[in-house]
């Protein structure tokens, strides 16, 4: 019997897709831009360490760090040309963080190691795992935790199915979209991969039922080169392309509190990671760039484009037409789990699946009222918490009694805030409860 | 008589003298022994459960003190008054009580004097607030202006005035330190009562970070600390900020009149220089 389904996860939201706008653009490959801000920080983990210095000469896909521990990947040069500064620098992440700055020298020049291998999927698994950490990859779904830690599980942890999230169930961005369209065959090669450093004997993609197109694209290439996987169509929901939501819907396994994916027999990986994989196993090509989504109606000229690792957020919507009158508010990321940024000159990283501006209406604040004990964000809670009792202990400071109801499980969807009548800003409170519940934890070990 | 009322009478009063016995035997029988020093500790004590003597309430103190677990000079809302009855009750003579101290702020960049990143629009939590990109202000020292500190404190001694930034009621403040460990950035401290001149800045930052953002933040010019101003060494530089070292020093109101950015503050009055009470009083003798 088939393992994967297209099943249901419990609660969740349907705000406005607002995919429209994008999802019928190719891709279109930025211009290089002379200047690109390269963090020695994209991924979650510990920072990589910066290799080269003010004024050396760098190649396209030149390691410019090196990772600084297991649950850490190197950084990439993405444009040919002189390092001009190695120094902190507005990071999207909030706090400045060191970034390797390169002054670009227009040649293009790419490093010569980097080439198509025809025999790549008869190197050792530990070989395809070492090629993926050195070219830099950290989930490409904006979660930027490194590919090969989750490639790597340990062991007595047998992984029985390997799920591509295709889910791209924040409302706005179609940069996975896209890709699916468009590069199909890198995906399910990367995935192929995967597969085989996993030693996974089942593996399938899931798309949510928004994007017929891509379900049909895939499944017709999966036929055409004869691969094993399963294409699965599924609700649109969100938070459908959550790692634990999808394991829950497409297998009907739940993983338990605290526990990974891995727990289950699961590993989930985005789309453009797999790509990525492909990329870096069969050619030895970095991160250097990704796709991302311009899109909203502070945006003049919404499309997805193809951008260098670094490139300002300035230098990417100027080339979308620049920023609307109305623009009020620069998110990072989807609506409902994207930053809000405060600056243009933060440059794009791994993790940046779309730059989403907000017109001054949709970005007006909401003044907290009290609670009116609804519900509503109880029945939207996908991980079935309720929210409304862990922000009232937050807020009063009941840090014990907010884990006792799991606060730590909360996944940060902002389903509950989402719908919540009274406009609390419950996920920021669970945030700042569970960044204290952290901190204690770590104070105690 | 009504029969009825005369059952019930009985009935009632066989029912209170069995439960009143029960009560009785269950009152000697389950006595839990209290040490009275405890009840009398407790009725000395401010009761405002603020956590200042390190105790998680004025009950658990009060026991602790009992048992000579902790010192009878902990109660620092109590004052001198509390540690005095402490000291009778637990017939101790000579308990110094600790100079009383008092919550002062360290920043005067408020809305109008230091910049902003970005509207926010979060919660108004200063420790939430952090988690937002390092919070709004340009200052990554500074104070973040959203009453985290007036809302915990427990004699309602902090308020928070149009400019941002929280003002310290000196009378209900009771030096407790409950603002001091609420504070993210570390902007409050306490300082002695006696202490009249503190250094109302938190900034590492450089001059000219600290220029371009704040017009009342230090920029370490250093001038405070300079044999001028402070020949004994009263303040010293400690990183990129002055330090402090002797409080009651009047070379500190050399340093408020020389400080550029003028980060030195007064707490009330500015008391009159001996020198200058002499000359005045020579003025009046000729004439």
């Amino acid at each position: 019997m088939d393992l994967f389904k297209s099943g249901i996860f419990h609660g969740g939201v349907h705000p406005a897709g607002n995919k429209r706008w994008t999802e019928q653009k190719p891709v279109e490959t930025l211009p290089v831009p002379s200047q690109v801000i390269i963090p020695v920080q994209q991924h979650i983990g510990a920072p990589s360490k910066p290799l080269v210095e003010k004024g050396a000469v760098v190649r396209i896909g030149d390691p410019i760090s090196e990772a600084g521990g297991f649950v850490s990947v190197p950084a990439h040069a993405s444009i040919s040309g002189t390092v001009s500064a190695v120094e902190e620098r507005p990071h999207p992440l909030g706090l400045p963080i060191l970034s390797v700055v390169i002054d670009g020298d227009g040649q293009e020049t790419w490093n010569p190691e980097i080439g198509f291998q025809a025999d790549y999927l008869s190197l050792d698994r530990a070989e395809m795992l070492k090629r993926i950490q050195d070219a830099g990859l950290a989930g490409m779904g904006g979660a930027t935790f490194p590919t090969h830690v989750k490639l790597s599980p340990p062991a007595g942890k047998k992984i029985d199915a390997v799920i591509l999230n295709g889910a791209e169930c924040e409302p706005y961005l179609t940069a996975d979209h896209r890709l699916m369209l468009e590069k199909p065959e890198e995906i399910l090669l990367g995935l192929q991969v995967m597969v085989k450093i996993l030693g996974a004997e089942r593996a399938a993609i899931g798309i949510e039922r928004n994007k017929p197109d891509a379900i049909k694209r895939l499944k017709k290439v999966v036929a055409e080169m004869n691969l094993p996987f399963q294409v699965i169509a599924l609700h649109v929901k969100y938070p459908q392309g959550a790692e634990k939501q999808l394991i829950r819907a497409m297998t009907g396994r739940a993983v338990p509190t605290g526990g990974l994916p891995m727990d289950v027999g699961c590993v989930v990986q985005n789309v453009g990671t797999a790509a990525a994989v492909y990329d870096a196993v069969a050619f030895r090509r970095p991160v250097i760039d990704r796709v991302v989504t311009v899109t909203g109606k502070g945006i003049k000229e919404p499309k997805n484009v193809l951008a260098r690792i670094g490139t300002p957020y300035a230098f990417v919507i100027e080339q979308c037409g620049g920023l609307a009158e109305a623009a009020g508010k620069l998110i990072m990321g989807g609506p409902m789990m994207g930053l809000a940024q405060s600056s243009l000159d933060i440059p794009v990283i791994k993790g940046t699946s779309g730059i989403l501006v907000l017109d001054a209406r949709e970005s007006r604040k909401h003044e907290e009222q009290v609670c009116i004990s609804c519900a509503h964000c109880v029945d939207a809670c996908p991980m079935g918490l309720m929210p409304k009792m862990i922000a009232a202990f937050i807020k009063k400071g009941r840090m014990a009694d907010a884990q006792a109801y799991h606060a730590l499980d909360c996944i940060e969807c902002g389903s509950c805030a989402y719908v919540c009548p009274a406009h609390i800003n419950l996920v920021h409170w669970i945030r700042y409860g569970k960044s204290e519940l952290i901190r204690a934890r770590k104070k105690a070990s | 008589m009504d029969p009825l009322m005369l059952s019930s009478i009985i009935a009632l009063g066989f029912l209170g003298l069995v439960f009143g016995s029960g009560l009785a035997f269950a009152a000697k029988k389950f006595a839990v022994v209290i040490d009275p020093k405890v009840e009398q500790i407790i009725g000395a004590l401010s009761g405002a459960n603020c956590g200042a003597c390190g105790q998680p309430g004025c009950a658990a103190y009060a026991e602790a003190v009992a048992t000579g677990q902790a010192p009878p000079n902990k109660c620092t809302p109590g004052g001198k008054d509390t540690v005095d009855k402490i000291a009778v009750i637990m017939g101790l003579s000579g308990v110094a009580s600790e100079e009383p101290r008092l919550a002062v702020v360290h920043c005067q960049g408020g809305r109008q004097e230091a910049k902003e990143r970005f509207q926010y629009q979060g919660v108004m939590d200063c420790r939430a607030a952090l988690l937002v990109s390092n919070g709004s202000k340009a200052c990554r020292y500074g104070c973040l202006g959203y009453g985290s500190c007036a809302l915990a404190c427990p004699f309602d001694a902090i308020t928070m005035n149009d400019n941002g930034l929280p003002v310290i009621d000196e009378e209900k403040c009771t030096g407790c330190n409950v603002c001091v460990v609420t504070c993210p950035r570390s902007i409050l401290s306490l300082i002695p009562r006696s202490q009249k001149v503190y250094l109302a800045c938190r900034s590492l930052d450089r001059a000219k970070a600290v220029k371009e953002i704040c017009s009342v933040g230090c920029w370490a010019c250093k001038i405070c600390v300079s044999p001028k101003v402070s020949p004994s060494g009263a303040i010293i530089m400690e990183g990129n900020l002055p330090e402090i070292k002797d409080v009651y020093a009047m070379e500190l109101y050399n340093a408020v009149d020389k400080c550029p950015a003028k980060c030195y503050v007064i707490r009330g009055e500015r008391p009159v220089l001996e020198a200058a009470v002499d000359e005045n009083a020579a003025v009046a003798q000729n004439q």
